[in-house]
């Protein structure tokens, strides 16, 4: 009981654990799991959002280490751009494996994932390691390439009201463009989007792994430019893993992924104070997640809106 | 007791829910011979084997094997009785080496050696070389069917059957084949040759066996049997036929009579001379098509269809109709020659569930997916809603709403929503690849009807320009003015007989009798 309430207290009890912790923990899962929900929209099953986050934090550590004396208002937008860019890259990849060998994404985005982490590994190491050479991390970032926060005294920043705009911006046009449409019916259904409806399946495929790795790569950029201010190893707890069960928790829709994932920022924040209050291991917490997940997953509530049956990939079609 | 016959199928039956696959077949295959076993589509060849080789189980009748009987509960029991198959759409594992393959099924420990060695004998005895260590799904088509041979062969198989083994390969490989058959049966062995086309038959069967709508209706030697004869056997006589399927003959009756009591029916045809002759809506000029196989599928193709004129198309599986409907339809770009289309071709393709419609999103989505290629910028949903209410209305589709998923509509509301959809996408040509395929009789006449366009306010000029391909003749017959038949990859029209229910010339084309 004592732990509940600990784990309560940590997420909700104070306005600082809401809008310090809670909201400050949810905001990379808010991009990464936009990242993952729209890519499932379209049946491409990017798991590689962690290896996106990474390589767009690194990015963006490289425009903010270097904005040193620039203005924050072209700082912190060029470290967007750098992050979403980074990771839009690094989902390229598997996009043009996928496209041109028929290489499976599952696959290719989870060894992407390390190839991402060793990178970061070594960029921490080299160059981009703090001058005197002895800690596995980068300088601390200038003041210029701080995300402003959004309420004094917090530290919620301004990555999580980019979050939120991302997430409405994607439930509209999946909702009302014609390119989002496109999208959902190349997810449900690639054979008779191409036949019937003439729509250039691959190439919509390549554009979503595009998007979902630039939201993933915003995740990097929000957390190193929004929380750390620094380039480290273990900047991701597994951030594009969790991602995966906060779109499924959201059942793909864009607008609950933000619910969703304030959902799991509280649960993570809320363990963390269990951990110290109630001397709970955290574990307990990411029991809770993983009870959570299956419980929706069993409830079928998600199961409607998951990918169906694979399409054949692009090397063995008849 | 005969142990002259290798494999026996007596007096099978089989349905598969309500249709009566197999009514009465019976197949004698006497060891030593090449015996073909032929039919029109959806006879219940392919069936019959598959009920010797253990895939299907017969509802009754018998399966015998060297004399005994056999009760196949898996193929595994028919190979070990000595049967071997290969399918028309083969059953490698293309991820699986060529030895890994042949290996598939046995028993202990794989020894990669091993097989490669017992494939190397196998090839020296008859000529059928596979390279042990190449993948499966690298080989061309004729080495995979190659390879599913030797696969047989490895297995020990004194029967082989083989359903339409030509049908993926170019005519020189197809002769090979034809050669390596008959070799093996002068070596002792066995084969059932399932096929479309009589040519093959004639050239290598000795006795032969014809099923018409899952019936036997003729078991003969080859020696003693005309080509005529075997014609009329496929195709069925109808005056002298007593067919005890009345559904088929409904829908001849229906077609064919036009019932002036029920709008049902497909309006009445025009007679010959009033078929117009305006300018050609589709056209195509000398167009051959190679598929990515490498393999010859449609050559020389030349015709147009005017303005509300309807051209029927028959042929077998794989004769190069499925090809042509796609290049009429802009589906397809041809290899050679040139093809002239509208913008937009209407298309009501055979698989309607995987590449017309997607069940799971509602009818105005499915509405919106015919353009969804060229749709720009924000899509006015409401709109769209409004459209396809007023569509399902005109085209009397029963769904409960026009927000309604596409999977919960009946097959024939299905496809009469396909039908309304290209309909109103592509005014000026429709496309349609056996669209009434699994309907009711209801159902198919109402979607034979949509598709014609001939409302009867309508002018032939205002009407589409069609082409209709189904698997059943007398439909085809029925709503066609002009017929072309395609066989082996080439397209030919035959002209209407004077007797407009005579279906003979049409079935001896189907199967390429001169």
């Amino acid at each position: 009981m004592d732990a509940l309430l600990a784990l309560w207290d940590g997420a909700f009890g104070s306005s600082y654990a809401f809008w310090s912790a809670t909201l400050v923990r949810a905001t990379p899962l808010l991009f990464v799991g936009l990242a993952v929900a729209v890519a499932f929209r379209a049946n491409v099953l990017n798991i590689g959002a962690e290896g996106q986050l990474v390589v767009g934090a690194m990015l963006a550590s490289v425009v903010a280490l270097g904005g040193a004396g620039a203005p924050r208002l072209l700082v912190v937008p060029a470290m967007m751009v750098a992050g979403a860019a980074g990771g839009a890259v690094w989902a390229g990849i598997a996009a043009w494996l996928r496209r041109r060998f028929g290489v499976l994404e599952v696959i290719s985005t989870i060894l992407l994932n390390f190839v991402a982490l060793a990178l970061l590994s070594w960029a921490v190491r080299g160059p981009l390691q703090e001058p005197t050479g002895v800690y596995p991390q980068s300088s601390p970032f200038p003041p210029s390439s701080h995300w402003p926060f959004l309420l004094t005294g917090q530290r919620l920043h301004l990555g999580f009201a980019l979050g939120v705009g991302l997430a409405l911006l994607a439930w509209f046009l999946l909702a009302r463009s014609a390119a989002g449409f496109r999208l959902r019916l190349v997810g449900a259904g690639a054979r008779a989007a191409r036949s019937a409806g003439g729509v250039a399946a691959e190439r919509t495929i390549t554009r979503v792994f595009l998007l979902s790795g630039a939201c993933a790569g915003l995740a990097g950029a929000s957390e190193v430019g929004g929380v750390t201010w620094a380039l480290y190893e273990g900047l991701s707890p597994g951030y594009g893993y969790t991602a995966i069960a906060v779109a499924l928790l959201a059942r793909l829709d864009p607008r609950w992924v933000i619910v969703s994932a304030v959902f799991f920022g509280a649960l993570d924040a809320g363990a963390a104070a269990m951990q110290r209050d109630a001397g709970v291991p955290s574990v307990v917490g990411q029991v809770i997640v993983a009870t959570v997940v299956l419980l929706v997953l069993a409830s079928g509530a998600a199961r409607d809106r998951l990918p169906g049956g694979r399409r054949v990939p692009a090397g063995e079609r008849g | 007791m005969s142990a002259a016959e290798a494999l026996v199928l007596r007096d099978v039956r089989r349905s598969f829910g309500p249709t009566v696959a197999l009514d009465g077949a019976t197949c004698r295959v006497r060891r030593g011979t090449v015996h073909a076993l032929l039919g029109e589509n959806g006879a219940g060849k392919t069936t019959l084997m598959n009920i010797a080789f253990g895939l299907v189980r017969p509802d009754a009748g018998d399966v015998l094997v060297d004399g005994a009987p056999l009760h196949p509960r898996s193929s595994a029991d028919a190979i070990a009785a000595g049967i071997g198959m290969v399918h028309q759409h083969f059953k490698l594992v293309r991820a699986f080496t060529a030895a890994e393959n042949v290996a598939l099924g046995g028993h202990g420990r794989f020894d990669a050696r091993a097989v490669a060695e017992r494939m190397r004998r196998i090839a020296g005895e008859t000529g059928l070389s596979v390279d042990p260590e190449a993948r499966a799904g690298d080989l061309p088509v004729g080495a995979q069917q190659r390879l599913e041979i030797v696969k047989a062969l490895a297995h020990d198989a004194r029967v082989l059957i083989l359903d339409e083994p030509t049908a993926v390969l170019a005519p020189a490989e197809g002769d090979d084949l034809l050669g390596w058959l008959r070799r093996f049966r002068d070596a002792g062995g066995t084969v059932v040759l399932i096929t479309h086309k009589l040519r093959e038959a004639l050239a290598v069967a000795d006795d032969l066996t014809v099923l018409r709508r899952g019936r036997t209706v003729l078991e003969s030697a080859r020696a003693s049997v005309d080509e005529g004869a075997i014609v009329r056997a496929i195709a069925g006589d109808d005056s002298r036929d007593d067919s005890r399927d009345d559904s088929r003959d409904e829908v001849r009756h229906e077609v064919r009579g036009r019932a002036p009591s029920t709008s049902l029916a497909p309006p009445a045809k025009r007679s010959r001379t009033a078929v117009p002759t305006g300018p050609a809506v589709l056209a195509l000029a000398d167009v051959g098509y190679v598929d990515d196989r490498g393999v010859e599928r449609l050559r020389g193709a030349t015709l147009a269809v005017a303005a509300g004129e309807t051209l029927g198309v028959l042929g077998v599986e794989g004769a190069g109709q499925r090809e042509l409907l796609r290049i009429l339809a802009g589906r397809l770009e041809p290899t050679t020659g040139t093809v002239r289309r509208p913008p937009r071709v209407g298309f009501i393709p055979e698989d309607r569930l995987h590449d017309a419609l997607i069940p799971e999103l509602p009818l105005h989505e499915n509405l919106a997916l015919a353009d969804a290629g060229h749709l720009r910028g924000l899509i006015d949903w409401g709109a769209v809603v409004q459209r396809t209410a007023a569509l399902i209305g005109r085209f009397d589709v029963r769904a409960s709403a026009p927000t309604a998923t596409a999977d919960t509509l009946s097959g024939g509301n299905q496809q009469k929503f396909v039908v309304a959809r290209e309909r109103a996408v592509a005014v000026d040509a429709l496309v349609a690849e056996n669209p009434t395929r699994g309907l009711d009789l209801r159902a198919a006449a109402l979607v034979r009807a949509g598709i014609s366009g001939r409302d009867a306010d309508a002018e032939p000029a205002r009407a589409p320009a069609v082409v209709f391909y189904s698997t059943d003749i007398d439909e085809v017959l029925a709503v066609a003015d002009r017929v072309v038949v395609c066989f082996s990859g080439e397209v030919r029209e035959i002209p209407r007989p004077a007797d407009p229910n005579d279906r003979t010339p049409y079935a001896r084309a189907m199967v390429g009798a001169a």
